[in-house]
């Protein structure tokens, strides 16, 4: 790697060709102040926080877009430079709410950091916050123009990662505002409630609609019996809020909390998962054994937002879609089925509660109300895990420090505690292997999932069964999934084989333990941390 | 022929006077003695139509249909009519070098007023084409560069960044394509050097964004203007066509085996999309959001390819500059800002029009000698340079002679090339805050200082205006500018407190007046002014009663009058009519 020689500060350092100011300032540990900057995403220089100054010049370069030069005298820090950051700030603060206290990221928010780290005492300038109602037409994401500071972030995810193309800027100036194209509400517009924008917002503009309050008094009444389930990415994450390393499991001290809250029954969302398996590994056998080809590909349907991005992107294959209910639904209609009968409960009494790294199925149980088989809603309340360690800092309960429990289970099932499921290809993998136990009656061996060169976050494989060789592709991210689905179109309508037999998609990158419900300030960095201990959990 | 008689005309489309007179030509048989054609631009929109005639140099205007017989009879005796003569016509003339009489020079706009602009043959027949001739065939692209260089030509959008260095800059990287992008989307109030340019001599733009590409190794060329202009947009599509015919553009330019075509993008109005970054974006198909840079174009522009973009009036002095050498061109000017630069002269002076001076020509001899000064006699107070960007500059610096760095050393800039007069009525605080609210609009919203700095400078100069401003505003104007000018992205963040800063600079004191003593001397600011009847003057004539447009004026006849002072919106039109001057302003 070729290096550069570059001063910062007058302090000679060495430093690589291809980096930005802000990543060379940072091998010399100096921070300089960003606010739009995101590392995972597009630098737009929007904020202009990362303004730094070159030696004997009049223009400030903006630091997180400008890629060093062989000898750059780079001032990051002086009186001037502090006061045009702080006026920005001011000008910031000046357009931005001051409802703070009761603002839901109080706390975790980038821009309250800043105002905190530069001292700011008084707001000099006149206030001109924008009157616009804010959004929650999705039952998921609550969108409120007032607070965003238009950094567009969530515009990069949306649209680049994510490929849905649903949040967009309009209008100009000061008026510019970051919302669905066409004066459409979120629900009208083409959002999958991913809930990607509000893991990388920086203030208050995109959150999840908090529902704590609800549990909390469903936890106080006696009349009901409440139960909770708890998704595996959760677990891995939690800690993160909590002072913990990213990555740090706490399934067991999760089960004890969530019963020392008030939960009667705590049920891993593992279990549902282990159920979908068989019933997709069931339907995939009957499909290969009666040679219904036409009915390929198969696409997994565990993700609801994946699912809402094929039914408002690609209609014609939601017949491929799988059946089988996801997995979290599973355990809310197993409880209100089997286990209120064998636990002797009047099944209306339960109340499941289900906290999941998404934000997509808050939506997805208002959906449709008229769908229960067993006459209940499948899960009544779903939380984000950002939600969960609201309500464990609310309980007061030091729960690092309870003692671990186990899960339950419904009387003759398994509890299901596997971890594993959470991350990309762990479904498929599990899938095939029971499909391939049903189909050939031995083990499946030497399954390797190979990187497409084309398109990034899709693997496939091919498992050769009775002559035929299966293909399957795990493609996590909208972005990826639309290639995918794009082949399968393009097949489709030029009458060609198809390419992919058996589609597993996640709608977020990295699948669950990337989820948009997930903590705040997500980056790739805490994503491989969350992905390897989900590993080693599920290898020991 | 003996003489000829160019005609312009405001209906472009029509061309009603130019039928008119061609018709009554040949009605008197004199289609053997004069000759009469269309041209696309004489020197001035504020007359309209206007007759130049040739070789006499005389230009009439104001006149109508009927006038054409006199007209023409007294062309035909040689005798001028005085009575038509525009006003220092020979102000206007087009004469090549400079001289004493209209201090102009004019290279860009050589041919404006000479040539039918849809017809190809008339700029070949002035040496068009002449330029790209040599340099595909006689010149090196090396040897272009260089020319340039010599020349010390320096882009006219506004920054001034010189042309020569920046198509080296292209021209040196290595890439199969590159593009050549001619920047008319022309948007500062006021302005409309482009536009006159590219309505009345499209070919010279042509031929030097071919010679562009021919230097830079670029087969494709855009023409990104905006839609606001159909005639301009009109006229380049036909001077495209009939370039093409003629093998001047498209495949195999003049048999040789360079190939390059041009193509129009339209701007939908967003005056942002100026910027070369955001323009590009917007050619792109993107928003136009103005990226940062570096990387500058010249090394990754359009496509992430490396791209030359030039304004129109940078591309029209190209031909001259290699057909006559870039020594000869860095003759004219100054030292360090050679050639000549357009001017847009509007606003309180006698005659507004296009003017084309060299370098280093004065304020004083651009407004009031070519000018001729303030309109009714009026004091002059202030020039605002450089559009929206720019500065308003007050009377201590009309004998600046304008050039490049003497305008960045009192705060301006040339901008493209807007200049707008302002006279005693002319209020500072509200000509600031028209230039301010046309920036915050333009702003894409992208960068927060220039999204919200703009938006609250906008809230404080109307708090002043309204008669609430405090002192301390004044230091808040200041700390906003300061972060604007440093710390927003683009340029158009950047100079949108230029107004602000400039006019805090040289007119202070009518900020205090507006602030401390609550009074508007100019009387534009609404909130501050008062009109009053003096009761011993008014005779109850009943004639401002009439005059009010809101009935806010009461009195019986022969009685005194009056204001009642809620109702009046202060257009001042009472004060105006009274015959006895018995209506104040306070």
């Amino acid at each position: 790697m070729e290096t550069l020689k570059i001063k910062i500060n007058g302090i000679e350092c060495q430093v690589k060709k291809g980096e930005t100011i802000l990543d060379a300032a940072k091998t010399v540990h100096i921070k300089i102040p960003t606010l739009c900057k995101h590392p995972d995403l597009i630098s737009t220089g929007a904020c202009g926080l990362c303004s730094v100054k070159q030696n004997g010049k009049n223009k400030l370069l903006r630091a997180c877009t400008t890629f060093v030069e062989e000898g750059m005298d780079i001032i990051t820090h002086d009186g001037e430079l502090y006061e045009i950051r702080k006026n920005i700030l001011q000008l910031i603060l000046s357009a931005h709410p001051n409802d703070c206290l009761i603002c839901q990221r109080n706390g975790d928010c980038e821009l309250q950091k800043l105002a905190m780290d530069f001292g700011i005492r008084e707001q000099i300038f006149t206030s001109i916050v924008k009157d616009i109602p804010n959004d929650t037409s999705t039952h998921a994401i609550i969108m409120d123009p007032v607070k965003c500071i238009g950094c567009g972030r969530c515009v990069d995810v949306c649209q680049n990662i994510q490929g849905i193309w649903a949040l967009e800027f309009l209008y100009r100036g000061f008026d510019m505002r970051i919302a669905p194209a066409g004066y459409l509400s979120l629900k009208e517009s083409p959002c999958i409630k991913c809930g990607q924008c509000t893991v990388y917002c920086p203030v208050g503009a995109l959150v999840e609609i908090d529902e704590t309050h609800k549990v909390w008094n469903v936890l106080g009444n006696k009349e009901l019996y409440p139960v909770v389930q708890i998704a595996p990415a959760v677990k891995v994450s939690v800690g993160e809020d909590v002072g913990l390393e990213s990555g740090t499991i706490l399934s067991k001290k999760l089960y004890a909390l969530l019963r020392a809250i008030g939960f009667k029954a705590v049920f891993d969302t593992n279990f549902g998962a282990e159920l979908t398996i068989m019933e997709q590994g069931t339907e995939l056998v009957e499909i290969v054994k009666n040679k219904r080809l036409d009915k390929l590909p198969l696409i997994t349907s565990f993700c609801p937002a994946g699912i809402d991005y094929v039914e408002k992107y690609y209609p014609e294959l939601i017949a491929n879609c799988s059946k089988i209910k996801s997995p979290y639904k599973m355990v809310g209609s197993l409880a209100k089925t089997f286990y209120a009968e064998r636990m002797n409960i009047d099944p209306a009494k339960i109340f499941m509660v289900s906290i999941m790294p998404c934000t997509v199925t808050k939506y997805e149980i208002t959906k449709a109300e008229e769908m229960f088989p067993n006459g209940y809603r499948d899960v009544d309340i779903s939380l984000t895990t950002r939600e969960l360690v609201r309500m464990i800092k609310a309980s007061g309960i030091q729960f690092l420090e309870l003692k671990e429990e186990e899960v339950d289970n419904i009387p003759g099932y398994p509890a299901g505690n596997k971890t594993i499921f959470g991350i990309t290809g762990s479904i498929m993998e599990s899938v095939l292997k029971t499909a391939y136990i049903l189909l050939m009656g031995k083990k499946l061996e030497n399954l390797e999932f190979t990187q497409i060169k084309e398109i990034k976050r899709v693997q496939t494989a091919i498992i050769p069964i009775k002559g035929f060789g299966l293909k399957v592709a795990v493609a996590n991210g909208i972005a990826s999934v639309k290639q995918v689905l794009e082949e399968i179109r393009k097949a489709k309508i030029e009458k060609r084989d198809i390419p992919y037999h058996f589609i597993e998609l996640m709608a977020c990158e990295d699948g669950c333990i990337g989820g948009g419900g997930q903590p705040y300030g997500v980056t790739n960095e805490i994503k491989e941390k969350r992905t390897k201990s989900l590993y080693t959990s599920s290898n020991s | 022929m003996e003489k000829y008689l160019e005609v312009w005309d405001k209906d472009q489309k029509e061309y009603p006077v130019y039928k008119h007179f061609a018709n009554k030509i040949y009605e008197k048989g004199l289609s053997d003695k004069f000759g009469i054609y269309k041209t696309g631009f004489i020197g001035f929109y504020s007359n309209s139509p206007m007759i130049k005639i040739i070789p006499d140099n005389i230009i009439y205007s104001n006149f109508t249909d009927y006038d054409a017989d006199e007209i023409l009879e007294n062309i035909e005796q040689n005798k001028i009519l005085e009575k038509f003569r525009l006003k220092y016509d020979n102000r206007y003339l087009n004469i090549p070098e400079k001289n004493d009489i209209n201090k102009q020079y004019k290279i860009v706009t050589r041919n404006s007023g000479y040539i039918d602009p849809e017809n190809i043959n008339d700029y070949i027949a002035r040496n068009g084409y002449k330029a790209l001739e040599k340099v595909i065939f006689d010149i090196t692209a090396d040897d272009v560069i260089n020319e340039l260089k010599i020349s010390r030509l320096r882009g006219r959008g506004g920054a001034g960044f010189p042309t020569g260095i920046k198509w080296e800059y292209t021209q040196k990287q290595e890439s199969n394509k590159k593009y050549i992008i001619c920047n008319a989307d022309e948007g500062d109030p006021g302005a409309y050097m482009d536009r006159s340019i590219l309505e009345s001599d499209p070919h010279s733009i042509i031929e030097g964004m071919v010679i562009a590409g021919y230097t830079v190794g670029a087969e494709q060329g855009y023409i990104y203007i905006r839609a606001e202009y159909p005639l301009a947009i009109k006229r380049l599509e036909i001077a495209i066509q009939q370039a093409k015919n003629l093998g001047l553009i498209g495949t195999n330019i003049l048999g040789s085996n360079f190939n390059f075509d041009i193509e129009l993008r339209l701007g939908a109005g967003a005056f942002v999309c100026g910027e070369e970054t955001a323009l590009i974006a917007s050619i792109e198909g993107k928003r136009g959001n103005p990226r940062p840079r570096p990387p500058f174009p010249a090394i990754e522009g359009l496509w992430e390819e490396p791209t030359v973009i030039n304004n129109v009036e940078t591309f029209a002095n190209i031909p001259v500059i290699l057909d006559k050498g870039g020594k000869w061109f860095a003759g004219v000017g100054t030292e360090k800002s050679s050639g000549t630069k357009v001017f847009a002269l509007t606003g309180k002076v006698v005659n507004p029009g296009l003017v084309e001076v060299p370098m280093g020509t004065t304020l004083r001899e651009i407004i009031f000698d070519i000018g001729g000064g303030i309109t009714d006699n009026k004091r002059f107070k202030a020039v605002q340079i450089g559009g929206p960007s720019g500065s308003i500059l007050p009377e201590q610096y009309l004998d600046i002679p304008v050039d490049y760095e003497n305008l960045e050393s009192i705060g301006s800039i040339m901008g493209s090339g807007g200049m707008i007069v302002m006279d005693e009525d002319d209020c500072i605080v509200d000509i600031t805050k028209f230039y301010l609210q046309f920036s915050i609009d333009e702003s894409c919203g992208k960068c927060f200082p220039c999204r919200i700095g703009g938006k609250q400078l906008y809230e404080l100069l109307t708090k002043i205006s309204d008669g609430n401003g405090k002192i301390e505003d004044i230091t808040k104007l200041k700390r906003i500018g300061m972060a604007m000018q440093k710390a927003s992205l683009c340029g158009l963040g950047k100079t949108t407190p230029n107004p602000v800063i400039s006019t805090l600079n040289y007119f202070e004191q009518e900020y205090m007046d507006h602030i401390k003593n609550k009074t508007c001397k100019p009387g534009k600011c609404k909130n501050l002014v008062t009109y009053l009847i003096l009761e011993g003057l008014c005779t109850g004539c009943h004639l401002c009663v009439m005059k009010c447009p809101v009935n806010a004026i009461n009195g019986r006849k022969r009685n005194p009058h009056n204001i009642i002072q809620d109702n009046c919106i202060k257009c001042g039109q009472c004060a105006q009519i009274c015959k006895f001057n018995a209506i104040k302003r306070y």
